[in-house]
């Protein structure tokens, strides 16, 4: 890059470049380091007037302040169950449909693209009226299962478009031969689809549970009972509930609530912006 | 004898083959009907009820009956003949402008800054970038909230120690501007990542021969910008521009949660909070299925172009 020509001037274009791409990572990370600094800071650096940038003696107590909340273990489960059975089925229903999409021609294909697509483009908000009713009338406000099916409307289109992107990575040959010498389709799906898929699944399977842990405005709708919400609308409630706001506690209770999701995020990380260049993840 | 017999053999092998052929053409339905049915029943039938409840009043007494009252189309008239619904709408479409330009201006800025940048600094930044990608929205608010609060907000602090001017104890929730301004920030601030990185993967196909002839001839950057990098970033930032424009439009959580529940009022909804205070809270599902209908309609026009080319995207196998 760096060429001969005006060497000076280029470095020094470079040095100002990279003190903007500094500056740029400080304030885009700030917040997220302001969380953390502030969970593990004593009451009174935290109130006081002049802040303190890093807690030198960090402490453990808004931790716990936060975890013997009411509620908080109940609806950590709560967010577990609904997160592992919405991703446990919709993964199933959605390679399956995949796979159609990715192999097959079919009559009716593109109309069912344009739902797949459509579907995800839907605002939530547009569609809390007709489910809190239609749950209503079968008694599934309240329930988890409600939350659970009403969840798999977002997350079933989208993890047929993601995989769909994966299984079109796998080359067709490679099932084709196996025909050949005598496989029958359930064995090249056994034997060679899914072993190979392994990875698309477990990315997709990631951004689902990511997708669905953050989820807030259904579950703020369709949940009133504190014993059975999850962990985002009880961390939404966290200040309702104190007339003095603990932000000790708060930013304590936030980054427990973020870190599942940030280790899964960056795990599959490289996977994800491939999937999102595939199809579109909720922002 | 053994003619006959060839022929019933024969006859029975071409019927085989005729239900093998469509055993394998029914395979693709089979695979794609448990999706059709499960989206059919929690998607499809609410709908159904969508427009069934915008011709009728119903109340939480009708939810209790479980039979609504019909009005025909008062429901219609009433919402559009509401001054809020206008308000709302235009404050609505003025935000999303406001926001996607940002976002997009924004992104495009630090994806070409990131080519610029040295490796160390690139790998840092996009971590950073990536940081801020997975937190989740509802952090993300409780954060902001705490970083702008009146009593010690770091925010004003630090720009009162910048001389940016006086912003001890500044209360940023006491205007709708400020209010709505802060929820900008917000967003742009979560968008900001997906658009770059997608961005800086686009921009890694803009052939360099190119650009250093262009330089070589005297092009000043701003042309090499704009006649080489953008056409080439066309049908990414087409798609990146729809889908900031879909999700902005009916953005919830983040308007809903900073600015917060007990603030809100009609003289600060966006969309999707106007149909949850109006429709949901206030427990006027009628009217708030109108609304979700005007919404849905108007999301389903702006989609319109995005979902045609990501169904040719996907029609291309």
């Amino acid at each position: 890059m760096s060429g001969p020509r005006n060497g000076r001037g280029r470095r020094a274009r470079q040095t100002g470049w990279n003190l903007v791409g500094l500056a740029l990572f400080v304030v885009m990370v700030f917040p997220v380091f302001w969380m953390i600094s502030t969970a593990f800071k004593s009451n009174d650096q935290i109130v006081s007037l002049n802040p303190t940038w890093f807690p030198l003696h960090p402490t453990l107590q808004h931790f716990r302040d936060a975890i013997d909340k009411p509620f908080f273990w109940q609806d950590v489960r709560n967010s577990l169950i609904v997160v592992s059975v919405t991703v446990a089925i919709s993964i199933v229903l959605s390679f399956l449909a995949a796979v159609a999409l990715a192999r097959y021609r079919f009559a009716g294909r593109k109309l069912f693209i344009v739902l797949v697509i459509g579907i995800q483009m839907l605002p939530q908000a547009g569609l809390i009226i007709p489910l809190y009713v239609v749950l209503a009338r079968y008694h599934q406000t309240n329930a988890l299962t409600g939350l659970i099916v009403t969840y798999m409307t977002f997350v079933l289109p989208f993890s047929v478009w993601t995989l769909r992107g994966f299984l079109l990575g796998i080359p067709k040959d490679l099932e084709e031969a196996a025909m050949v010498d005598g496989s029958t389709r359930l064995g090249v799906f056994v034997k060679i689809l899914l072993p190979l898929m392994g990875p698309g699944l477990v990315a997709t399977s990631v951004f689902a549970f990511i997708t669905t842990w953050n989820e807030y405005i259904f579950a703020r709708v369709l949940l009133n009972d504190q014993s059975k919400q999850t962990v985002t609308v009880w961390l939404s409630g966290f200040l309702g509930s104190s007339r003095h706001t603990d932000w000790g506690a708060l930013m304590a209770a936030s980054t427990v609530t973020a870190i599942p999701v940030v280790v899964f995020f960056l795990l599959v990380q490289r996977k994800i912006a491939f999937g999102l260049t595939q199809g579109a993840v909720r922002g | 004898m053994a003619a006959a017999a060839e022929t019933t053999l024969i006859r029975s092998r071409r019927r085989r083959r005729f239900w093998n052929r469509t055993l394998q053409a029914s395979i693709p339905y089979g695979l794609i009907v448990p999706v059709l049915v499960v989206i059919g029943v929690i998607l499809g039938y609410p709908l159904y009820w969508l427009v069934k409840l915008s011709t009728q009043r119903y109340g939480l007494f009708e939810l209790i009956r479980h039979q609504g009252v019909s009005v025909g189309l008062d429901n219609y008239r009433s919402v559009l003949h509401d001054q809020i619904f206008w308000h709302t709408l235009l404050r609505t479409v003025v935000f999303t402008v406001v926001n996607v330009s940002l976002t997009m201006v924004a992104g495009m800025a630090i994806a070409l800054l990131l080519v610029r940048v040295s490796a160390v600094v690139r790998v840092l930044v996009t971590s950073g970038l990536v940081l801020v990608w997975s937190m989740p929205v509802v952090v993300a608010v409780q954060i902001f909230y705490w970083m702008t609060n009146f009593q010690n907000g770091i925010v004003n602090y630090v720009l009162t120690q910048l001389r940016i001017g006086d912003f001890f104890q500044h209360d940023w929730y006491a205007t709708t501007f400020s209010q709505l301004s802060l929820v900008t920030v917000l967003i742009v601030w979560g968008a900001l990542p997906f658009v770059v990185i997608t961005l800086y993967a686009g921009l890694a196909q803009v052939p360099h021969d190119l650009v250093e002839a262009a330089e070589v001839d005297g092009a000043r950057p701003w042309r090499v910008f704009r006649d080489i990098t953008l056409p080439i970033l066309r049908p990414i930032l087409l798609i990146l521009t729809s889908l900031s424009i879909i999700w902005d439009f009916g953005v919830f959580t983040q308007p809903f949660l900073l600015i917060g529940p007990s603030k809100i009022t009609s003289g600060n909804y966006l969309m999707s909070v106007y149909l949850f205070e109006e429709g949901y809270f206030k427990s006027d599902f009628g009217r708030g299925a109108t609304i979700s209908i005007l919404m849905l309609l108007m999301v389903a026009a702006l989609s319109v172009a995005y979902v045609r080319k990501m169904v040719r995207i996907g029609d291309e196998p």
